[in-house]
């Protein structure tokens, strides 16, 4: 097989011919070490890293040649660069964190290195996870390899998780790992027209993932389909004692629970997400995925989530009050960098004041000033009932509805340097993502068509918790009925 | 008692309220699994959460539950089932999160009590406002290079639990009576060692004066006494300062001082200008503590009998006098040692010994209780052998002193010395009729009346056994043969 033919196997098909010897894991880490080198225009990956993917691709080899191996033993994968892993440099795209080489592994990039998978390298992402455009990254945003032609401005592959999410799409990694506090997997994944998949909050350990905001991040697989995105996960998922927002859950097998269709199930489509000025795009999608799942053979029916409008500015105050704390522990004392100062303060202010970048100083500073004597009840205190409230909206609705269904983002990937002066519209990108988020929801996103620029578009599904398999199996039907498969410009190019 | 102080312009009353930090004896950090013993070389005992590494995360260390629902319960205070972790905010470089995991609005324990034994043999209660569960700071070393300061962090997210008392304390007396009732239910329990000088156990004074029945002044907290005659001196500074102060015509600021235990006077640490917002809130990777009414009914149900309990029981069921009983009582190791020589030996007899002899002895050689060189059993059997005559006091003294230099059982050390007592009345009875024999004239003259001789036989009974023979036995078994 062609490098160029093994670059376009998905998880499924490639564990098969591995297993069959029609290839090695050798040669499938070659090709993907290829694919990495020239994409680098990219900016996909902060670090690679090739030597550590051979040595992974002879270990896979052994364990496929002693039938001991998994289903993603020797997937080529791509690790966003907010999972510490032992003896790489991790830094969360800040310059906080200066040559911070982990001495321990998470528990994530741990299950996915037992399981096989080989390590191509770090990929980059929005600085400590904090935007939707990858732009706040301190080496500079991954670009989304679709329409990237010289007389048009790079597009965002979308954030935080945008190297993970171009990696995918560019055929730079077979899979990839993502995050999600309001949407950083799933809004990537509609960018780039691929699948992306937040669990139930609790289903993956957070336990050596750099923090954003603990009550929100969850991490989660970025894949070419949905089958792939369900057999990572089922990997990356399980009790984590060392994390106590772990959930004693078992692990299903998810790749099971896609098939048996979706006949009989009811799917809501919550009317408070046909948002002011929608882009009839957006509309247009919605409802061809609404068609599609209809004639799947679930139930449509119209359902009210008030709260919804909440949403977003809930989520701007909880999130940032959770990372002005997570991120005290950056201080220059210990490790990471540090810039002198005149005095302790003085250190401490430098340190900081350089060592974060613009975005994430700006959250800091709200999330300090909303947990502020005085204005805590206004805002914090405010924002966590809200936050239940949300949360009822959506048991509510799960009353009479298996899923949701609703649209990934409010528009399609937008040109990188757009949206940076007015943060508020550049927050508006999440504002179908955040509210699964604030409920710690299962949401997948699925490519389902074009807009007529041929850029992709994708759409959500919103799940019970823990009910990851009703999600799969309908981001399957989406998945059957879309046939969406096309591939950026870029790749095929690139590639050949 | 009067607990008022004399100003210029009258009297005085001091209000104390009490923030205890007790460190919970446990293998392990509160939230991490590095170890939490004291004296180790610095930055030994440190996990990556102690050190603040990213993406670590806190898991409870349930021994520290166990210990702060046992005290809760000793302190006959209301136990929360829903309790929750917060984060308080600050930076500083010995606090390697930037926060620290604290209770601040649901601690594990709510309000409750504690009654403190005062010197006239009075008892005075005590409100226990809250006791909520925390994690240490580490160290920073100021003192060991000119330009630099150094971090310790192997006290870093150690367990406390801080106690906090009602405004209910009105003397050093009392807070003192509170420190040291507190420290021994605490060492009772084995929640914490109660070392202050290691500070283990630490108190925070909130001390201000008002004029008796008046309004209540403004405060000030002595930050971080660490120990009870430092408490004392404090106090009695702090007090004096005060009324000086209002005296003198001017306003108590409402401040963080410290005791400098050198010169005997607080010293302001900072004020109240200078006081952090700590912007706490729950945190997010700790859900909710909750516990069950069955988990709390089997830590009451393995809970030791308190030393309240204890004493009264030593008096009631044992005879003790209440001196006694608070003596042995006071510390749980004596009154353990006590209890089990008790078992087989007449309890106010052994009360003496362990009083007399045993703390002298431990004394002498500055040994605890759990290291004394005679075993409790060890001294059950010697005093048996008082009880049944078998020694004198005198030679059971002379017996004590072998066993404890030499590690000898009482059996052992009874017979080397040849100290037991002949009361064997056939035995007896046989030295008695070879002494009448050889004093055929003694024993006339005694018969014809002159009964001061009796001494003089008992005399050559005694001899005779080489002073083993036990001389009340000998005494009424002459008589008897004598007599007839």
């Amino acid at each position: 097989m062609s490098k160029s033919e093994l670059l376009q196997l998905d998880i499924a098909t490639a564990g098969k011919g591995l297993r069959d010897g029609d290839f090695t894991a050798i040669e499938l880490t070659e090709a993907y070490l290829d694919a990495v080198e020239a994409s680098r225009e990219l900016n996909i990956f902060i670090t690679e890293t090739p030597d550590r993917a051979m040595a992974d691709a002879v270990a896979a080899d052994k364990s496929i040649k002693a039938g001991t191996s998994s289903k993603m033993t020797g997937m080529p994968i791509g690790m966003k660069d907010l999972f510490c892993t032992q003896g790489i440099k991790t830094t969360a795209a800040s310059n906080i964190l200066g040559e911070f080489i982990p001495p321990y592994e998470s528990t994530i990039s741990a299950r996915l290195k037992a399981a096989g998978t080989i390590l191509l390298g770090k990929t980059n992402l929005d600085e400590f996870a904090m935007g939707s455009s990858n732009t706040t990254s301190a080496f500079g945003a991954a670009i989304n390899p679709w329409e990237l032609t010289e007389d048009k401005k790079p597009l965002t592959p979308g954030g935080s998780s945008g190297g993970s999410a171009a990696a995918v799409a560019a055929g730079a990694a077979i899979a990839a790992t993502g995050t999600d506090t309001g949407g950083s997997i799933r809004q990537p994944a509609a960018f780039c027209g691929i699948v992306g998949m937040k669990p139930t909050y609790g289903r993956c350990s957070r336990w050596g993932v750099v923090a954003f905001a603990s009550s929100l991040d969850q991490a989660g697989p970025f894949a070419r389909t949905v089958r792939d995105a369900a057999i990572m996960l089922e990997t990356m998922a399980g009790h984590d004692p060392k994390d106590s927002t772990s959930a004693a859950q078992a692990t299903p097998n998810f790749e099971a629970l896609i098939d048996g269709g979706v006949k009989g199930m009811r799917v809501g489509i919550p009317k408070e997400y046909r948002v002011e000025d929608m882009p009839e795009e957006i509309d247009s999608i919605w409802r061809r995925g609404i068609e599609m799942v209809t004639a799947a053979g679930a139930e449509v029916v119209e359902v009210s989530l008030p709260m919804t409008m909440s949403a977003l500015p809930t989520y701007y105050i909880v999130a940032p009050a959770e990372a002005s704390a997570n991120l005290a522990r950056y201080d220059g004392v210990r490790y990471g960098a540090r810039v002198e100062g005149d005095d302790l303060n003085g250190m401490y202010s430098a340190t900081r004041g350089q060592g974060f970048g613009k975005e994430v100083r700006r959250r800091i500073m709200i999330g300090t000033y909303v947990l502020s004597a005085g204005y805590y009840d206004a805002y914090y205190k405010k924002a966590q009932r809200v936050r239940t409230l949300i949360s009822q909206d959506f048991d509510n609705a799960f009353h009479s509805v298996d899923a949701l269904l609703t649209p990934t983002t409010p528009g399609a990937a937008f040109p990188i340097g757009e949206k940076e002066d007015d943060p508020i519209s550049m927050y508006l990108n999440d504002v179908f993502t955040v509210p699964a988020s604030l409920a710690g929801l299962p949401a997948i996103s699925v490519p389902v068509g074009s807009n007529e620029n041929g850029l992709p578009l994708g759409l959500q599904i919103i799940g019970r918790p823990f009910d990851e398999g009703s999600v799969f199996r309908l981001g399957q039907a989406l998945e059957d009925a879309a046939q969406f498969d096309k591939r950026p410009r870029l790749t095929l190019e690139g590639f050949k | 008692m009067s607990t008022l102080i004399e100003g210029r312009e009258g009297q005085w009353e001091l209000v104390i309220g009490l923030e205890t930090h007790a460190q919970v004896t446990s293998e392990a950090k509160l939230f991490s699994g590095a170890s939490a013993s004291f004296g180790a070389k610095p930055n030994s005992h440190v996990s990556f959460l102690d050190a603040g590494m990213p993406g670590m995360l806190p898991v409870i260390n349930q021994r520290c539950v166990e210990a702060a629902v046992m005290t809760g319960i000793a302190l006959n205070a209301e136990i929360n089932l829903v309790s929750i972790f917060d984060r308080k905010n600050y930076f500083y470089p010995d606090l390697p999160l930037g926060y620290q995991i604290s209770q601040f609005s649901d601690p594990i324990v709510g309000e409750g009590w504690l009654d403190i034994e005062l010197d006239e043999g009075s008892t005075k209660r005590v409100g226990i406002t809250r006791l909520h569960l925390e994690q240490d700071a580490g160290k920073s070393l100021h003192d060991q290079d000119p330009f630099r300061t150094f971090i310790d962090l192997n006290r870093a997210g150690v367990g406390l639990m801080e106690i906090v008392t009602e405004p209910d304390i009105h003397s050093a007396d009392e807070a003192a009576a509170y420190v040291t009732k507190l420290r021994e239910i605490l060492r009772y329990l084995g929640v914490c060692d109660g070392n202050m000088e290691e500070g283990s156990l630490r108190c925070d004074i909130n001390i201000s004066v008002r004029k008796p029945g008046g309004a209540l002044g403004t405060r000030t907290e002595i930050k971080n006494v660490n120990s009870i005659r430092f408490m004392r001196e404090a106090i009695a500074f702090e007090a004096r300062r005060q009324v000086e102060i209002i005296e003198d015509g001017g306003d108590i600021d409402q401040e963080t001082r410290l005791f400098d235990p050198d010169r005997g006077e607080t010293r302001s640490m900072r004020s109240k200008e200078d006081s952090h917002d700590y912007r706490y809130f729950p945190d997010p990777d700790l859900p909710p503590l909750v516990l069950d009414t069955n988990y709390i009914a089997e830590i009451k149900s393995r809970m030791p009998e308190l030393p309240d309990a204890k004493r009264s029981r030593f008096v009631n069921e044992l005879g003790l006098t209440e001196y006694d009983a608070n003596v042995i009582a006071a510390d749980k190791s004596s009154a353990a040692y006590f209890e089990k020589a008790a078992e087989k030996a007449e309890p106010k007899l052994v009360a003496n010994w362990v009083m007399g002899e045993v703390f002298g002895r431990l004394n002498k050689d500055g040994l605890s209780i759990v290291e004394a060189n005679v075993a409790p059993e060890e001294l059950a059997a010697l005093v048996v052998m008082i009880q049944d005559g078998k020694i004198s006091g005198r030679q059971a003294k002379e017996a004590f002193e072998k066993m404890w230099s030499e590690g000898m059982g009482a059996l052992a050390v009874i017979q080397e010395l040849g100290l037991e007592q002949i009361s064997d009345d056939g035995a007896i009875k046989e030295m008695v009729a070879s002494v009448i024999s050889a004093n055929p004239d003694k024993v006339a003259e005694f018969k014809a009346g002159k009964t001061q001789l009796l001494g003089f036989f008992v005399g050559q009974v005694m001899k005779a056994s080489k002073g083993k023979a036990n001389p009340k036995a000998v005494n009424a078994i002459l008589q008897e043969i004598l007599g007839q």
